[in-house]
């Protein structure tokens, strides 16, 4: 069937399938790979991007169920070239090993400070338990977040 | 860059042409790693004007005439951060600015033959090795500016990718020094390096190369490539290990629009133009398979099984220490006679890497008129085993096959193999077409390797003094690196028993150095209450390596060792230990809640030293980060198996350590400018699960020998401090 989604701005009509996720149809129709793969089963949180102002798992979202509100998207963030302050954020805490996780936890924290600005330590980790960092750099992730909150991160994307 | 437009018909000898005059710097090495057969077979003849490559060529460099640096290592990035580090001793060594430098990685067309990234060998070898090739490239560039002037090069300084002479205040820069020609050079052995106390861009804190595509979500992994007229592919995979395929029916798969089903023995692929048929293809087949034969033991009785079925020799995963015994002394006497004596076995259960990106690879295959190349991109810590295992399977020489290892996401030591790049370059030459395959997160948690599950005895002997005397240490399978004590035990039988493995197994982060520290150390803090001693006191009694005792007694200090008023469920416990040139010591607190048994890592202070640092935040960012990997297998990571199924093969249900996991983490550097610098992906995990046992231990009075410690809690009311492993 084909659908109508909005994906950083931009609306695309694609044929999908009724099996197919949102994620396979951002990666795999759109060409935007920024969104990863990581477990298939929302427990990882590589695959996070925003659905209106929430952060969702896109592995299991069925595609057909995303026509309508905006989405956002690892690579809609920036603006005139310059980083989202989540982005610059991690790039200043050097935030990553091999980095793999980094789309899904500057999306989940960038819905985070939209929805709190100024999160608390414990806010930061419930909102990112479900983002799964297996080269272990929470510590700097929870400092990029902290870093973005003082630097105003709770921007609107869109 | 775009994967096909640099792979097809490139030869090294084009790329050589490609990269036209200047500077090219080689290092011929004599080192084990480099094998010189493969070497040779790396070396496609002299280009025209250009000499042959060496033989077991290790590394090179290239300065072109812009002056920009290009260097060539096998070695790959999967997180480590080497592509940084490596930069940095080479801008160092050269005198140019970081930006102007760039690394080719694991490629097996353009990069000097490697082992692998494994082993924390980047840092000691290629890092030193890349120095030498630097310093020889800017003796040669001071030499060419001296025949130019005609000046003698003792007076020629260099800076910022220039040669200048201060007394004529004439300046040249790098790339103009060898304009129109093409100058080679051999490295020296004793070629003068930079000392470390006088570095200004290594030994810094140098921020990744390429790291605002980590953030943008440009980078591009293994998985998020894409060619034209791509397949995808899915594997059909047996119903448990070992199990053979008997009939199977593929006919509604293969009535799917663009399906092709390739059989080959019991290796079953489909491929399709998008992923959601290829999907519905595999799902499609009906293949019925016969179990395998033979004892099928469960992590319920792994344990027994793995002391009773002996190994003839160790393999997979036994990699990294001495495969023999090693005795000193009267061990056995020794443990006869001494005053005290503790006799206790541990277990390490078998455990996943879970890299979160899971295998990958694109298969690109060509047929021309100089015959046939086939291309993967794959993600391995071993691209040029992955090469000849890719060559081997479909069937073509070494030589056509080429690898390239994109910057991957992780690996822990868990991408040695090429499972994906052989199933995507077999399928992608039996259809002569590009076949892209992903494995599902369940595919890793199934058809992986896992760290070997293990156990260990050891039996101790201490004086009244708190002086270890005796020590008998026997490992079954799970491996035999960090195998011996750091203590100057004077009677020792150390000996590594490897075993047959129901599972399939391989290397982990550290390898054994995990499970042999935490029965080690364990060990030795029960010693010191034995005796009644602090266990910091304890063990820098019975430590004479300098270095360890540093490390001990930094954690300590910057812990607060032992401090007073711990909280009510509060413990700490204290662990070191010294492998792969790294000396580490890890002090942590714990807390245990009293009703539900629920144990929290609360913070863990670790001190290491691996010698001159390179990069100070990234050794930070490898050492805290190997802790919160360890949290996950000291506490609750375990695979779960029954006759031949993994049967916790999900996120759901294979607990890895999360955002409220993290401890608070410390980490205290110990710079050592007048030491070699050595690897630090690996030793920083070791002591972190035995401190977490003691400190457990002193919270509860319940010792537990177990790796996993607590997969679901303790269970308090069953302890007595009797242990209950």
């Amino acid at each position: 069937m084909r659908i109508d989604i909005d994906v950083n701005g931009h609306r695309h009509s694609v044929d999908v399938d009724p099996s197919q996720t949102l994620l396979e149809v951002l990666r795999d129709e759109l060409g935007l790979t920024g969104t990863k793969y990581g477990c298939g089963e929302g427990r990882c949180g590589a695959c996070t991007v925003l659905v209106g102002a929430h952060a969702v798992a896109s592995c299991t979202i069925p595609a057909q169920s995303a026509a309508g509100p905006p989405i956002t998207t690892i690579e809609g963030l920036e603006r005139d070239g310059r980083l989202h302050p989540v982005q610059q954020a991690f790039l200043d805490e050097q935030a990553f090993q091999c980095a793999y996780c980094t789309p899904g936890m500057v999306m989940a924290s960038v819905a985070l400070l939209r929805a709190n600005a100024q999160p608390s330590r414990e806010d930061i980790a419930h909102a990112l338990e479900t983002n799964v960092c297996r080269c272990g750099t929470y510590p700097r992730i929870a400092a990029a977040v902290r870093r973005a909150a003082a630097a105003g991160g709770g921007e609107t994307p869109r | 860059m775009k994967p096909a437009a640099r792979s097809e018909g490139a030869s090294r000898r084009e790329f050589l042409k490609m990269l036209g005059g200047g500077l090219l710097v080689v290092l011929v090495s004599r080192d084990a790693l480099a094998s010189p057969a493969l070497g040779a077979r790396l070396t496609e003849g002299p280009a025209p004007g250009r000499p042959q490559m060496p033989e077991n060529v290790s590394a090179w460099l290239h300065i072109d005439q812009n002056g920009d640096v290009t260097v060539f290592t096998g070695k790959v990035e999967f997180g480590q951060g080497i592509r940084t580090s490596l930069a940095q001793e080479v801008a160092e060594e050269l005198r140019v600015p970081m930006s102007s430098i760039r690394l080719v990685m694991g490629d097996t067309l353009l990069t000097p033959f490697d082992m692998g990234t494994f082993g924390s060998r980047s840092t000691p070898q290629m890092g030193t090795q890349l120095r030498k090739v630097a310093a020889t490239a800017r003796e040669r560039l001071v030499a060419l500016a001296a025949e130019r002037w005609h000046v003698d090069a003792g007076r020629l300084t260099t800076a910022d990718g220039r040669v200048t002479d201060p007394q004529t205040h004439k300046s040249a820069r790098y790339g103009d020094l060898t304009a129109g020609r093409t100058i080679t050079a051999d490295v020296k052995d004793d070629v003068a390096l930079t000392p470390a106390a006088h570095w200004t861009i290594a030994g810094t804190s140098a921020p990744r190369v390429g790291a605002r595509d980590l953030v943008t979500g440009r980078h591009q992994y293994t998985s998020d490539m894409r060619v034209p007229d791509m397949l995808y592919a899915k594997i059909l995979r047996p119903e448990s290990i070992g199990a053979t395929l008997a009939p199977l029916d593929s006919s509604a798969a293969e009535s799917m629009p663009g399906v092709a089903v390739t059989r080959d023995g019991d290796f079953v692929g489909v491929t399709a133009p998008s992923p959601v048929v290829a999907a519905k293809a595999l799902g499609a087949l009906r293949a019925t398979w016969t179990p395998a034969p033979g004892p099928s033991p469960s992590s319920r009785d792994i344990y027994d099984y793995l002391r009773r079925t002996p190994a003839p020799e160790a393999g997979p995963g036994h990699e990294g220490g001495p495969t023999e015994p090693f005795e000193r002394g009267n061990a056995a006497g020794a443990l006869a006679s001494a005053r005290h004596r503790l006799t206790q076995s541990y277990t390490v259960a078998y455990i996943a890497h879970v890299p979160l990106e899971p295998r990958a690879a694109l298969a690109q295959y060509a047929h021309g008129r100089d015959g046939d190349r086939l291309t993967v991109w794959t993600g391995t810590q071993r691209p040029f085993a992955v090469r000849d295992q890719v060559a081997q399977a479909v069937g073509m020489p070494n030589d056509r096959v080429r690898v390239i290892v994109p910057d991957t996401g992780s690996g822990y030591g868990g991408k040695h193999t090429g499972e994906a790049a052989v199933e995507a370059a077999r399928l992608a030459k039996r259809l002569g077409k590009p076949v892209k395959l992903v494995w599902t997160r369940e595919e890793e948690f199934r058809w992986a390797y896992f760290r070997p599950a293990g156990v260990i005895d050891v039996d101790a002997g201490v004086d009244a003094d708190g002086a270890i005397t005796a020590w008998t240490f026997d490992n079954y399978n799970s491996g035999p690196a960090a195998i011996r004590p750091p203590y100057p035990i004077a009677n020792q039988r150390v000996t590594f028993h490897p075993s047959v493995s129901p599972l399939r197994q391989g290397s982990y982060r550290a390898l054994a150095a995990t499970a042999n520290h935490f029965a080690r150390e364990s060990h030795v803090s029960e010693l010191a209450h034995m005796v009644d001693m602090d266990p910091v006191a304890f063990r820098l009694k019975n430590i004479d390596d300098p270095r360890l005792h540093d490390v001990v007694q930094k954690a300590a200090d910057t812990f607060g060792w032992p401090g007073t008023n711990h909280q009510p469920g509060h413990g700490i416990g204290v662990a070191c230990g010294f492998e792969k040139g790294g000396y580490v010591a890890t002090c942590a607190e714990v807390s245990v809640d009293r009703g539900s048994g629920d144990v929290r890592i609360v913070r863990a202070v670790t001190a290491f030293d691996c010698g001159a640092i390179v990069n100070p935040d990234g050794l930070r960012n490898q050492i805290s980060g190997a802790l919160v990997q360890g949290v996950g297998g000291a506490l609750f990571e375990a695979i779960d198996f029954d006759h031949g199924v993994i049967r916790n093969a999900h996120l759901a249900d294979y607990r890895v350590p999360r955002f409220s996991d993290a401890p608070a983490i410390d980490v205290v550097l110990v710079d050592r400018p007048d030491e070699p610098s050595m690897g630090a992906g690996e030793a920083p995990i070791m002591a972190l699960a035995p401190a977490v046992a003691a400190a457990i231990f002193e919270a509860t009075g319940v010792r537990l020998r177990s790796l996993p410690m607590a997969p679901s809690g303790i269970k308090l009311a069953a302890a007595s401090g009797a242990g209950s492993s």
